[in-house]
């Protein structure tokens, strides 16, 4: 992918609007961080026990993983090599930092209901993953756009294995209930219903959208 | 009896993989052989109880006197980090037959995110320095359990002939699935 920036010197401009495009579009399926790549399981299981959850779960990873590839694009000429991997760490850190707090401030319950995840996106592979292999090497822009696309393939993903395991568990979506929750085992909300809700998803995936 | 509590509940009630879903990447990753299942649990054992200890130390007696608990993530990942290395570095030294058994793991521990939610949960529950200790090991142990019990049945499953699409991380995902549901019958024990 990074010969798709960096080959064509002077790309016309629809063209470079469509490479710009098809970065975003990556993240989504070819490349999506859950199905595809299989990265960042702790929040994807644990975050997802409902819709909203799993959104919110989302879109902080998203917010950390943009901000981080922007940054690390930034500095990445001024960094030795030898300290790179700790100095992207301090990076991230501190960008979920920024976010713990303000989620902390603004929207309290869903801090509260996503506990200790919200710290553990320091450790979500996708974001060191991201910041190694791409934003090291690329532009501001494109590192923005990339962090974007990965971003919207992972929000897009939590928030389908939240809304099925709502579903299934709650008889609920969003928060609406669907008036069928006395007819839903609660298992799928409790932990062996993430693995099992994802391990089928999965399977789905590898069978109608991984060509 | 509290300590009781403790040791049961992070072992087998709140089970750190099957209950909490922290530390899934090796769950699904090294849980292929016995054997390697092994030596990673005991090199994330050994690891959690150390990093424990000094994240217990750094946060009452630098954090909180100087306020700035809200660097907690950024310095935790920090010690850690430090401290695989150092780990890594004095076991090389002292047992080379510890670190040969145990070294290839180790690289992988920090970005265990198992290692670091048990630090920032062990602060949360405000443990004291004893209790956190209790709590940090046997969570660990409670990892190297589910590690070995899922590498055993993957060992089995490795012969059975599984249909294209379940192939790799699918099937694992549900055989884990199975096993969190046997170990739910632990709930309400303490």
């Amino acid at each position: 992918m990074e010969s798709n920036v960096t080959t064509q010197a002077q790309p016309s401009k629809m063209e470079a609007l469509r490479q710009k495009w098809a970065l975003i579009w990556k993240g989504i399926i070819k490349e999506n961080p859950t199905f595809v790549l299989v990265l960042g399981m702790c929040p994807t299981l644990g975050t997802t026990t409902s819709a909203t959850n799993g959104f919110g779960m989302g879109v902080a990873t998203m917010a950390v993983l943009i901000m981080s590839n922007m940054a690390i694009s930034l500095i990445k000429n001024v960094v030795p090599d030898k300290v790179r991997i700790p100095a992207f760490i301090v990076v991230i850190a501190s960008f979920v930092t920024v976010i713990d707090m303000l989620m902390q401030a603004y929207v309290p319950s869903l801090y509260a209901a996503l506990g200790v995840f919200i710290p553990l996106i320091v450790v979500n592979c996708i974001i060191l993953g991201r910041a190694e292999a791409f934003a090291s090497k690329n532009g501001v822009l494109d590192s923005a756009l990339d962090g974007l696309g990965i971003g919207l393939g992972f929000t897009l993903s939590l928030t389908t294995i939240g809304a099925v395991r709502e579903v299934l568990g709650s008889g609920a979506i969003f928060g609406l209930s669907l008036g069928i929750a006395d007819y839903m085992p609660l298992v799928f909300v409790l932990a062996p219903g993430g693995f099992l809700v994802l391990g089928f998803l999965m399977v789905l995936f590898n069978k109608f959208l991984k060509k | 009896m509290e300590y009781f509590a403790i040791i049961i509940g992070a072992i087998f009630v709140n089970n750190v993989v099957l209950a909490q879903f922290l530390g899934i990447c090796p769950f699904l990753g090294v849980s292929s052989k016995v054997e390697t299942s092994m030596g990673m649990g005991a090199a994330v054992t050994f690891v959690m109880a150390l990093s424990s200890i000094v994240v217990w130390l750094i946060q009452e007696y630098i954090l909180v006197p100087l306020g700035i608990e809200y660097m907690q993530t950024i310095v935790f990942i920090l010690v850690i980090a430090a401290l695989v290395q150092m780990v890594e570095i004095v076991l090389k030294k002292v047992s080379l037959s510890l670190y040969q058994a145990l070294g290839i793991f180790l690289p992988l521990i920090t970005t265990n995110c198992a290692v670091l939610g048990v630090a920032i949960l062990m602060i949360q529950k405000e443990y004291g320095l004893l209790e956190g200790l209790a709590y940090s090991t046997s969570t660990a142990l409670g990892f190297a359990l589910a590690l070995v019990i899922f590498a055993g049945l993957r060992e089995r499953m490795e012969f059975e002939e599984v249909s294209q699409a379940f192939q790799g991380v699918p099937i694992a995902l549900i055989t884990a699935s199975l096993l969190a549901m046997a170990f739910m019958g632990f709930s309400g024990l303490v």
